[in-house]
């Protein structure tokens, strides 16, 4: 079974991954049109890389923009939980050993307690995120089941790979578990509505550009954003 | 009835329907047919499959349902936090369900996407500021505003401001010889305190051509007396053109696009025509929006730039406080209190927010901010076309509280409002609260203020 899922499941994985993100950015960048979205992108297309780049810069900061500076709250919590999610698989001792294992190269490993940390600080952030989501009725009217899906799919690769960590009961079964969630959300990425992974960067870029070109950005020094 | 006599699916080419449809007082008819009015479900979907493409298909994919939008509209801040009225909730319950359905949608749900669309949305793009993905609910409210329109559920002042358009190539039924008139009836009006004021209208190769509001040849003609002054104190030399001087577009409030286009064709026609130098928009938001910003694209003009280059009125102004050519008497500078109406249009969706606060520095002692300000101030609350809409009038009232709360705070009794829908709107609100402001276009200010050279004088008498 860990052969499987560690062998062709995996491959199958990573194929699915990368393919599914690289055709979302391909079928998005064919499906703007300069007409219909009246932004002229390619004529002005200096202004439109800076009003890009300006665009993803400031939101990628914590605080860095008026949006996240007015939900403080949200903000420490979105920022916890994106950051735990998208280093910490990288730098799991065990996911570095397979690497080499695999690969023959490793990348530099946190320790087992950062490593925890990370992990709950994921799962603290995520537990605060649903609070809040069923705490407030401007969130609550929005919200539907989709989104408590895709926050599991999300989130059950650190908790399983938390309680194979600390082997709590059966550690094969945590830790086929674990993998096989790990590819779960690895393939949900260019499928679900985690497809933001990717889309978050296209998304910003395209409104980036259409304030860089079209709303100002030729004749002042850039939103504030 | 699948469409009425005057609700229905057709656009307003000729008099005649323009005619019942003014006829019909206050909509009555027309509402009362949209009840009965078909949808055309295969056509509606027909148009999303060629128009709905990755931006905002991604942008109804992937909203993360944060909320982070809420409090960014003003709308839900001035109902008080009415969760329905989240720009997410709004949006993903009325395009969201169009598409989730295939355009699958009876007359009841239009209805509600009309209201919607029209009065829980000024397509201020305040949202798309505040959501990580830049998701602009404005933007696709407006799209909505269209797929609206071609199914014929428009509010009827739309109908007919798009109709006008389409007759008259103005927004009210003002013709050519009327502008004219206007013109020449203005400059001779105020000749005598201004000698050699001239409205010269066609010339050929000016610096300036000027365009206006059909407003102002309408309702206010002084408005035109006073750009007209101000380009003789400045020594301008300018024009106007007798067929293409109208920079407005109910017709983007209504989402008649065909409309748009045939509209702002006539202005560039103009520049193209008289070959000026470049062009000045009078002190209107969605003017220059329409004609400046989306024009070039409804025009097919693959640069997204007019012919000629274009300013906002603002941008002539400061332009020409700063240069000299118009001068403060510093006597005469605002000593009170004053603040300024940041127009969603040309400074948030235009970036003019510096040349607002330059005007400021040159003609105002005590300048002060209102909370937000620049790109991040609230919409006056009828912009979108929503002023003019007797239906969503209870909103639209509503609404203004929030620009009158942000009023309140900066403790100015005057505010400096350099654009035409809210200059409306806080006429409004103040018809409407009673707050004991007063409101002002910068051109009257001006003319107060401005140091007149002596061969400008009027000879004594």
């Amino acid at each position: 079974m860990y052969a499987f899922v560690t062998g062709p499941l995996a491959w199958l994985t990573f194929i699915i991954f990368f393919c599914g993100v690289t055709y979302r950015a391909i079928w998005y960048f064919r499906g703007l049109n300069w007409q219909l979205d009246r932004v002229a992108y390619k004529p002005h297309m200096s202004y439109g890389i800076k009003g890009a780049l300006r665009s993803i810069f400031f939101w990628l900061i914590p605080f860095g923009t008026h949006s996240w500076r007015f939900y403080p709250f949200f903000t420490i919590c979105f920022f916890a939980f994106h950051i735990g999610l998208l280093f910490t698989p990288f730098f799991i001792y065990g996911h570095n050993v397979l690497l080499q294992e695999r690969f023959g190269f490793s990348l530099w490993s946190m320790s087992d307690g950062a490593a925890d940390f990370m992990t709950c600080m994921v799962l603290v952030a995520a537990i605060f995120i649903i609070m809040r989501r069923n705490a407030l009725p401007e969130v609550r009217i929005i919200t539907t089941p989709y989104d408590y899906l895709v926050l599991a799919i999300a989130v059950a690769p650190f908790v399983t790979g938390l309680l194979a960590r600390h082997q709590v009961g059966n550690y094969n079964f945590w830790l086929i578990t674990h993998i096989l969630s790990g590819e779960l959300f690895l393939v949900a990425i260019p499928l679900t509505k985690l497809s933001h992974f990717i889309g978050f960067f296209l998304s910003r870029a395209q409104i980036g550009m259409d304030y860089g070109i079209k709303r100002g950005g030729m004749k002042s020094k850039g939103l504030s954003w | 009835m699948p469409e009425g006599k005057l609700c229905n699916k057709q656009t307003v080419d000729t008099e005649e329907q323009l005619q019942a449809l003014l006829d019909d007082k206050s909509g009555k008819q027309y509402y009362e047919e949209m009840n009965y009015l078909d949808v055309d479900s295969d056509a509606l979907w027909a148009t999303m499959q060629k128009t709905l493409k990755s931006r905002l298909k991604t942008w109804l994919k992937i909203c993360a349902h944060c909320g982070m939008c809420a409090d960014s509209c003003f709308f839900y801040l001035a109902n008080k936090k009415d969760p329905e009225q989240v720009p997410s909730y709004k949006i993903i319950s009325t395009l969201g369900e169009l598409v989730k359905r295939k355009g699958q949608v009876d007359n009841a749900f239009m209805q509600t996407v009309m209201d919607t669309a029209w009065s829980k949305c000024t397509c201020c793009n305040r949202c798309g500021m505040y959501c990580p993905f830049g998701i602009d609910m404005g933007i696709m409210f407006s799209y909505t505003r269209g797929l609206c329109f071609s199914q014929g559920f428009v509010p009827w002042e739309l109908k007919i401001g798009s109709g006008m358009h389409r007759i008259y190539r103005a927004q009210m039924n003002v013709t050519t010889e009327d502008w004219v008139d206007t013109c020449e009836w203005m400059a001779e009006e105020y000749e005598e305190d201004w000698p050699g004021l001239k409205i010269p209208v066609d010339v050929q190769n000016a610096d300036i051509i000027y365009t206006v509001n059909a407003r102002e040849p309408k309702h206010y003609p002084e408005d035109l007396a006073e750009a007209a002054i101000l380009f003789h104190l400045a020594g301008e030399n300018w024009t106007v053109p007798s067929e293409g001087w109208e920079e407005t577009s109910l017709a983007m409030f209504a989402g008649d696009w065909g409309a748009c286009k045939m509209q702002v064709e006539t202005v560039y026609d103009a520049m193209t025509r008289l070959n000026a130098k470049r062009m000045v928009v009078t002190e209107c938001g969605h003017a220059y929006r329409a004609t400046v910003l989306e024009g070039p694209y409804w025009a097919g003009r693959k640069d997204g730039q007019t012919p000629i280059p274009t300013f906002h009125y603002v941008e002539w102004v400061a332009e020409a406080l700063r240069t000299g050519k118009i001068k403060i008497d510093p006597d005469k500078k605002i000593k009170e209190p004053v603040t300024y109406q940041d127009s969603c249009n040309y400074i948030r969706n235009a970036g003019l927010k510096d040349v607002a606060r330059e005007i400021m520095g040159y003609i105002a002692e005590d300048f002060r901010e209102m909370k937000p300000n620049k790109e991040h101030n609230f919409c006056c609350g009828g912009g979108g076309g929503l002023n003019g809409i007797g239906r969503y009038r209870e909103q639209r009232n509503i609404g203004l509280k929030v620009k009158r709360d942000q009023i309140l705070e900066t403790g100015c009794k005057l505010v400096i409002a350099p654009c035409h829908n809210c200059w409306d709107a806080i006429r409004d609100l103040e018809e409407e609260f009673r707050i004991g402001i007063r409101w002002s276009f910068l051109k009257p200010l001006l003319i107060h203020m401005a140091v007149v050279p002596d061969h400008l004088k009027p000879p004594e008498e």
